[in-house]
């Protein structure tokens, strides 16, 4: 088996070969390092008008190793797991110790720490055949929605990754990561021209995460998101409550503080949220977490990239700001409790501060009555992403679903747009948040680095943000 | 001859039976340097390789492709992602319209992007760049209190692509690059700036404009407000013009019309924007920083007039596009590195310019929003729609000039109307790095929205 035979290569990097490589990396005086070796296998299908357009296999496999000298970071990586090819890098990554003379130093590497994947059906093992025909019920199903379907396009990729870090300090685990994602986007055409739908599912598990029966939902749904976007109004333009639905509401807390309580912004005193742990941040029915350790979800990390345990993080408790997020150099350097928010693309790419799975916790409120008792507003049941300035504070997300609120109902289809607000401001104007929490995948990009990342929160409102919609 | 083409010529004389093969290799060495307080914060230096493989079968009904890559040119790699590829053709639907590129006899463009100094120049010398860019930035305002990022990058990248239909390249380019960004304040606001300089080599590179780029962004901005809602004239500047350029670029890519994802489908010879507006997509000319003699399935690139006063001219296709829409390839497949199959695409757009500066573009539009910088393009734009909603952060223009700077508002229309509407086009072009080059836009009836 192909899969075996991946497993072999990866352990033929022996605990040996990295303490002597991590030996090598600091042979010039640095006062950390780490090797990160990485094997990730992919495969993804996409299936676009009924036709299999592409079936790809990939494999990515290398090493990164990273020296600490100061406040200075040496990196570099290769595909050359061989001891000669580690020892080059690792030579590479120390170059930055420009003193030298650090002279020898023995690490003793600790007891591999393993973490198995929990998938229960590992995606190498799955008929590329089932995955094909699969796709073809969420294409049906979309179709089925209406003739106004035009356009149909179905995507299922997995992944497989397997990584081993171990560093200066005698850290050594290792991991194993499986996902997968489906997603299905549908274009309508009517007098009004085309629109969209979109809809993920995506977690941290093997093949079982799909059934016929949920890439239907996903599929109807995205197909029904476009049709009812034919008729669609401009958005309006300005400042309205907005009502957000459970699930992807989320992606408004990622931006409107979630970089900002990143380290690396706080350090640099780059973030509007430096310098304010202790202070009433947001509106009191705002809590929220930012937690690792939820299992089977999109942004759920058994270790970090730097081989630390995830851990359940409270950022803000009842509007009150208590914690940053923090990767290891940096809580190391603050003398602070690990976070494990240390993450990376792929060996190829230094750990940065990142996000897990971040959401709010619910509260007491009812959905419908949250929207029953907004006199005029706008219904958000989509949410398609996001942006921040950590800076200033400033941030957008877009909504890919929405509805006008009048008198308390939900009522005319709105085209897409972006709202905008500042952080700080908009946490104090969360005025309600209800009891039916859930949560939705993302990709989060920052600094050019693409990671997995989970959004949650219940239907809650703001009781006023700006929309930027077309209408006068 | 490339080491990288060799290697190909090698790996392609393994073509079996009726099969048809086509190899894509890749390598290139990257540097990255960010300075922070007068230290280098992180120093990366690396090298990559990669294969990505597309294996064919053609018969009745059509032809089946599969495709494959990998991060590493080893033996192993390379013979794992061949037997991947032809599992995978196997499961792909028949297709009359799947080929690979065939030679089409279009001369490829003598252009030399690639230069050697970037590896030559010692890492003291990228260093030190980094180090003063960051004091440059620091010291050059009172106000500015930050400088959060002040990068030096640089990279060369080779790539061969052979074919069993007959098709053998290989290309190379460089790059070098400063960019900074900075926060000003002023004691109450903070505000932040971003700027660039992009060359082939390390001795193209501007520190100075790339460090007043950031200054002058960041301090203009302080005591932003709020402005209210209206409707007005937008102008973007050099930057986000070549961003809107690039997303209409999408639109016209042939890949987005045979697939009915373009709004422009159905529409050529039609008037889709104002008469102001000549649009081509030119990889061949080098002052693109993503210009290239061949295209991402080895076809020479070309010169694709796409818009041509206003009214709709050409689409660009790759094969596969070409083929369904019943055309020939225009030289315009992308691909997005070896992980990435050929896709039709703009490369190196650029608007022919008007005739006004951005000074006279002012004065003439008297008053409206002047977009500095935008943010949410991937969450506010919908491609397929033309819905655009973007955030802003800028100045207001009254009386012809720059005014107060404003921030947290949203610009909106549709692409199609905001083609037509476009009532003033610069002759400041900048040529940027990404799919664009930009020049100063000015576009009437955008829905601001603000307090």
């Amino acid at each position: 088996m192909t899969s075996n035979l991946r497993f072999m290569s990866l352990e033929l990097v022996e605990g040996d070969v990295l303490q002597r490589t991590i030996d090598e990396a600091l042979r010039r005086g640095g006062v950390f390092a780490e090797v990160f070796v990485e094997d990730r296998t992919t495969s993804s299908v996409l299936l676009d008008q009924r036709r299999v357009e592409e079936l790809t296999s990939g494999r990515d496999r290398g090493a990164g190793i990273r020296v600490v000298v100061g406040d200075t970071t040496g990196f570099a990586h290769t595909a050359d797991l061989s001891e000669a090819g580690l020892r080059d890098a690792a030579q590479a990554a120390a170059a930055v110790a420009r003193e030298g003379g650090g002279g020898v130093r023995e690490v003793a590497l600790g007891t591999l720490r393993r973490y198995p994947s929990a998938a229960e059906i590992e995606p190498g093992d799955v008929d590329k055949a089932k995955k094909i025909e699969l796709l073809r019920h969420a294409d049906d199903a979309a179709r089925s929605e209406g003739s106004s379907i035009t356009q149909v396009q179905v995507a299922l990729g997995d992944s497989t990754r397997r990584f081993i870090v171990a560093n200066s300090e005698g850290l050594f685990a290792s991991d194993h990561q499986v996902r997968t994602r489906f997603n299905v986007a549908c274009v309508a055409t009517g007098d009004t021209g085309m629109q969209t739908g979109y809809r993920p599912v995506a977690a941290t598990r093997g093949f079982e995460l799909l059934s016929p029966m949920v890439v239907e939902a996903a599929a109807r749904g995205a197909a029904r998101q476009a049709i009812t976007k034919l008729e669609a109004r401009p958005a309006p333009s300005g400042d309205l409550p907005v009502v957000l639905a459970s699930g992807s509401g989320g992606i408004l807390f990622h931006e409107a503080c979630g970089h900002g309580l990143e380290a690396d912004a706080i350090m640099k005193q780059a973030s509007v949220y430096a310098g304010r742990v202790g202070q009433q941040v947001a509106s009191p029915l705002v809590t929220l977490v930012d937690d690792g350790t939820v299992a089977g979800e999109w942004g759920y990390l058994a270790i970090d990239d730097e081989g630390h345990e995830s851990s359940r993080n409270v950022l803000i408790e009842n509007g009150v700001l208590t914690d940053y997020m923090w990767d290891y150099l940096r809580s190391r350097k603050d003398g602070r409790h690990v976070s494990a928010n240390g993450r990376r693309q792929s060996y190829q790419h230094l750990p940065m501060v990142r996000m897990t799975n971040t959401y709010l916790l619910e509260g007491d409120s009812d959905a419908d009555e949250i929207v029953a008792q907004t006199p005029y507003g706008v219904y958000v049941a989509q949410l398609g992403g996001g942006q921040v300035n950590t800076a200033t504070g400033d941030f957008v997300f877009g909504m890919t679903a929405a509805f006008l609120i009048e008198n308390g109902r939900i009522t005319a289809p709105l085209r897409d747009c972006n709202l905008i607000g500042n952080g700080p401001e908009i946490l104090q104007r969360v005025d309600a948040v209800a009891n039916d929490f859930s949560m939705m995948p993302g990709t989060c990009g920052k600094d050019g680095q693409q990671v997995p990342v989970g959004c949650g929160q219940a239907t809650m409102r703001l009781s006023g943000i700006t929309i930027g919609g077309a209408a006068a | 001859m490339s080491q990288l083409l060799e290697r190909a010529d090698r790996l392609l004389e393994s073509v079996k039976g009726a099969e048809e093969i086509e190899i894509y290799l890749s390598s290139g060495v990257e540097t990255e340097i960010r300075a922070y307080q007068g230290e280098v914060e992180n120093l990366s230096s690396a090298s990559s390789s990669g294969i990505g493989v597309r294996v064919l079968h053609d018969g009745p009904g059509g032809a089946q492709v599969g495709t494959a890559w990998a991060g590493a040119l080893d033996e192993e790699s390379v013979h794992e992602t061949l037997r991947q590829a032809r599992e995978n053709v196997r499961f792909a639907s028949k297709d009359e319209f799947v080929a690979f590129a065939r030679p089409d006899g279009v001369p490829a463009a003598a252009l030399s992007l690639r230069d050697e100094s970037v590896l030559t120049t010692p890492m003291d010398e990228k260093i030190a760049l980094a180090l003063k860019l960051e004091r440059r930035v620091r010291e050059g305002d009172i106000r500015i209190r930050q400088v959060d990022s002040a990068n030096y990058s640089d990279y060369v990248a080779d790539a061969a692509i052979v074919s069993s239909t007959g098709i053998r390249a290989s290309y190379a380019r460089s790059g070098a690059f400063l960019s900074v960004e900075a926060i000003a304040s002023d004691g109450h606001d903070d505000q932040t700036g971003w700027g660039l300089s992009a060359a082939r080599a390390p001795s193209g590179l501007d520190l100075e404009v790339a460090a007043n780029d950031a200054i002058t962004r960041a301090t203009r901005m302080l005591g932003a407000v709020k402005p209210v809602s209206m409707r007005c004239v937008a102008v973007f500047e050099p930057r986000t013009a070549a961003t809107l350029l690039a997303i209409i670029g999408g639109a016209l890519s042939g890949d987005a019309v045979v697939r009915g994802r373009s709004f422009f489908a159905k529409r050529i010879g039609e008037l889709v924007a104002s008469p102001l507006f000549n649009l081509l997509d030119d990889p061949t000319d080098p002052r693109h920083f993503s210009a290239s003699s061949h295209d991402g399935e080895g076809l020479a690139c070309r010169r694709n007039v796409l818009i041509k006063e206003g009214r709709l001219e050409a689409f660009v296709y790759d094969t596969y596009s070409a083929r369904r829409a019943g055309t020939s390839s225009t030289g315009s497949a992308l691909r997005g590195g070896i992980a990435g199959s050929p896709s039709a695409g703009c490369r190196a757009l650029q608007l022919a310019p008007g005739d006004e500066d951005q000074a006279t573009i002012l004065k003439n539009v008297g008053f409206g929003v002047f977009v500095q910088s935008l943010m949410g393009v991937h969450s506010g734009v919908n491609p397929i729609s033309g819905d655009f909603s973007v955030g802003v952060t800028g100045l207001m223009i009254r009386d012809g000039e720059l005014a107060e700077p404003v921030r947290e508002l949203t610009v909106a229309s549709t692409l199609q109307r905001m083609l037509l509407d476009l009532c003033h086009v610069g002759n400041d072009v900048e040529w940027l790095p990404g799919s664009a080059a930009g020049q100063t836009l000015a576009i009437e009836g955008i829905a601001v929205s603000g307090s």
